[in-house]
């Protein structure tokens, strides 16, 4: 029983260890060092060796003495086994090693013979395995978004993977994408049109929504289940049905290419779930305090101005954000109601880049970072917020 | 007294519910209606557009002290396909100036021209003009006459309007549009994006859910993908899977994992062998499939995670008494808590990726095998410009929801408000 726990604990830990290597390896190789090689057999069994040594040693010496001596054991065998690499790859190597040795820490012989101690490891690892899986599948992307926007058409095209940033350039150098984008392809008139419509769609929806939320939460009159159903069947309808009644309308009126009119769609689109959120957190005000406002003789106007909005601004604060974000990374409208470059929003901008297909991939990618850097930063700024109103039954996207 | 309250306080809730329900009338529901009608028209891109009578006007001095200008009107009918009724010109024209030898069709009356031009056909073109005099032999100013711009108006039949229908549409579409195809790779689509999504949401959520360090921080990243805008996310992936000088075939190639580089989103079919058998794998479909999961299991993380943390650490605490073991543990008491949640999800999750349009737009545009019904309704209204026809596209997957919303009430509408 011991062995088979020994066993699973030695491939398992091992396996977790090839893994984060290689992606050290390969987040290395995009620095521009030329490995061809992921040596994943090899990795993987100096990696059995060295856990095997770190489960034998068990607690006979120190625990932090053991760990350093173990990983400089295993980042000297891993230098001389590999292709020649510089100094910080095999510090990194060891820094990887030293996690990976204090993440055992709670393993030995002793422990090994613990009930279910086989599916704990697998759990455990698997764990580790996970997060470090899950960071690297999203973060990766964005890096790359990032670090392309620095590069240069020539430089990619000589090397693909090397991404590494030269920092002995002068900044402007470094910036250039985004210089050329804001000079040559007029961005900042579009962050400006992206920023004005997406702002006045948050105020125009909140103006329409807090009192219609109100009325649905509070008052009775005929017909409020049914408006409080259809919210949400309303919803359920995705925007690439109503596209061609309202181009074709919206051509006859003389509405395309304009920001009014985009700013109408976008306001409609958001009503119901900025009317569905808001009602939820309506509903959970005491109704006690508004009783106190009509006592005092406040209309019904003067208790949402005074009362409701006061006490609401955390959910009105996330509607908002939400709101925002529908707004500034929509798409389809953009992509259906604009055509002429003067009413582009950004994500209608950087598509209307793609599409000639001589723009240089940099371009593109400085034009995302600047799409997707406001909404990442309101999103782990306003974190909080915006999850509760995420979860708050909003699953549109 | 309370019969006056109650009253009044219908009328207040109309007046706050009104604004609201009148603007999502006429731009979520009129669209819906409208379909219905364009569908069964047959009308095209080029047809939208009302005919309107046009004119561009052009000064010449024909005087050498310029008390005697020739304005030029170049009169068209926009529409190459319309005839425009009863047009009428108006012009106005400064004081003491009265144009000579004016057309039989126009007259001159207190500063203005008036024309009377009659029926337009399409594509109908004339150059019209007068010739004007100032009454003083002074100088007209031409700027001054240039920036008056003349009045067009007339009657158009708006094709929108009329009462020719046809079930043509509705005919390619079943008929002559591949429509098996197009529906097996929607519910394709739909289906593997959907429970993709869960099961990484499952995992993701499992694994945030555990004591482990920077959970907060894990839980932000995790939702990265599902803020951040669709354009930007599709071109990165776009330029990551790129065959000839994408990062991730370089990588495969560079370490000998492949020897070609796959164009992942630009080839059909691919051909697998495992264990001797050959299958062929839908590749861009299946590309497009995984681009969809990576953006959207945060949100069945995120609802997912908010279900585990409210399971009551007591029940594990009592499996740790009986002698469970972690996967015991998942399957008897994790497991049957969020099955509400997942199956929730999957029907909301499945309507949605159903409609999905922007991402299969942005990374393939609809080649290689991943035309779904929603590309389909941009294809053939904008593409093709045969309008009608989009709209009967939409038609059906108006249809298709309707039917999808009953299942979901039924099995499980009752279960959802008991979350």
């Amino acid at each position: 029983m011991k062995y088979k726990s020994l066993g699973i604990f030695l491939i398992i830990s091992s396996f977790f260890l090839t893994c984060i290597l290689s992606i050290w390896k390969i987040m290395s190789t995009l620095q521009g060092l030329s490995f061809t090689n992921l040596n994943i057999t090899q990795v993987f069994s100096i990696g059995i060796l060295i856990s095997l040594t770190f489960v034998l040693i068990g607690t006979k010496i120190n625990h932090l003495i053991k760990i350093f001596s173990l990983s400089f054991i295993f980042s000297i065998l891993y230098f001389y086994l590999n292709e020649t690499s510089p100094y910080w790859y095999t510090f990194g190597v060891f820094l990887i090693t030293l996690f990976f040795m204090h993440k055992l820490k709670k393993y030995g012989m002793e422990s090994l013979k613990e009930d279910f101690i086989s599916e704990k490891i697998i759990f455990d690892f698997i764990t580790l395995f996970g997060i470090v899986f899950f960071a690297f599948v999203i973060l990766f992307p964005f890096y790359i978004m990032l670090v392309t926007s620095f590069k240069t058409q020539i430089a990619l095209l000589v090397n693909p993977l090397d991404f590494s940033l030269d920092f002995s350039k002068s900044l402007s150098e470094l910036f250039k994408s985004y210089f050329v984008i804001f000079d040559t392809y007029n961005f900042g008139r579009y962050i400006l049109i992206s920023s004005a419509v997406s702002i006045g769609t948050v105020i125009v929806t909140l103006l329409f929504a807090i009192p219609a939320a109100y009325a649905v939460a509070r008052l009775n009159f005929f017909g409020k289940n049914f408006l409080s159903t259809s919210i949400l069947i309303i919803y359920m309808f995705p925007a690439i049905v109503l596209v061609i009644p309202l181009y074709t309308v919206f051509s006859q009126l003389g509405l395309r290419n304009s920001i009014f009119g985009l700013l109408i769609v976008y306001t409609a689109t958001t009503l119901p779930v900025a009317i569905y959120m808001l009602q939820g957190y309506f509903k959970s005000i005491p109704k006690e305090i508004e009783d106190a406002g009509i006592m005092d003789g406040q209309n019904w106007f003067g208790i949402i101005l005074k009362i409701i909005i006061p006490l609401s601004l955390p959910a009105i604060a996330s509607v908002a954000l939400y709101v925002f974000m529908i707004a500034w990374n929509e798409f389809l409208f953009s992509l259906m109601f604009l055509d002429s470059p003067k009413s582009f929003t950004l994500s209608r901008a950087i598509q209307y880049l793609s599409g000639d297909a001589e723009t240089p991939r940099q371009y593109l990618m400085a034009g995302s970072v600047i799409v997707t850097l406001p909404v990442l930063f309101i999103f782990v700024y306003f974190e909080k917020y915006l999850v509760s109103g995420l979860t708050s039954g909003s699953v549109k996207g | 007294m309370s019969n006056t309250l109650s009253k009044l306080e219908k009328r207040t809730a109309y007046t706050l519910v009104l604004p609201a329900v009148l603007l999502v009338f006429a731009i979520v529901l009129f669209p819906i209606f409208a379909n219905v009608w364009i569908s069964f028209k047959d009308i095209e891109l080029k047809d939208i557009r009302i005919p309107e009578p046009r004119a561009k006007k052009i000064v010449k001095s024909i005087s050498e002290n310029q008390s005697e200008l020739k304005i030029i009107y170049k009169l068209r009918n926009s529409s190459l396909i319309q005839e425009i009724r009863n047009v009428r010109f108006q012009d106005k024209f400064p004081k003491d100036i009265s144009p000579i030898n004016l057309d039989s069709r126009c007259n001159f009356q207190s500063k203005k021209v008036i024309c009377n031009f009659g029926n337009w056909e399409a594509k109908y073109r004339e150059n019209f003009e007068i010739i004007i005099r100032n009454n003083n032999s002074e100088t007209i100013d031409k700027r001054l006459i240039k920036s008056q711009k003349p009045i067009l108006s007339g009657k158009a039949d708006n094709p929108l309007l009329s009462t020719n229908f046809t079930l043509e549409n509705f005919k390619k579409v079943f008929y002559e549009n591949n429509f098996v195809e197009l529906l097996l790779t929607t519910f394709y689509f739909t289906f593997f994006g959907t429970v993709g999504a869960i099961i990484f949401g499952i995992l993701a959520a499992q694994l945030v859910n555990q004591n482990i360090q920077g959970r907060t921080y894990m839980r932000g990243i995790l939702l990265f993908p599902y803020v951040g805008p669709v354009v930007a996310l599709a071109y990165t992936w776009t330029l990551l899977l790129d065959p000839n000088s994408g990062t991730l075939n370089a990588l495969l190639v560079n370490f000998n994992i492949i020897e070609k580089p796959i164009n992942l989103l630009g080839q059909k079919y691919i051909t697998m062998s495992i264990l001797g058998f050959e299958f062929k794998l839908r590749l861009a479909l299946t590309t497009v499939i995984f681009f969809e999961i990576w953006r959207y299991f945060p949100l069945a993380f995120l609802f997912i995670l908010a279900r585990l943390q409210a399971i009551p650490q007591s029940l594990y605490e009592a499996a740790d008494v009986d002698g469970a073991s972690p996967i015991q543990k998942f399957i008897h008491i994790t497991l049957p808590q969020i099955t509400a949640i997942i199956s929730i999800l999957f029907m909301i999750r499945f309507i949605w990726n159903f409609n999905k349009f922007e991402d299969i737009f942005l990374l393939t545009g609809g080649a290689s095998g991943t035309r779904t019904l929603p590309i389909n309704v941009y294809q053939q209204g904008f593409a093709v410009s045969d309008i009608g026809m989009g709209s009967a596209v939409s038609i059906v997957i108006v249809m298709l929801l309707i039917s999808f919303m009953v299942i979901y009430f039924r099995l499980i509408g009752k279960r959802a408000n008991e979350i």
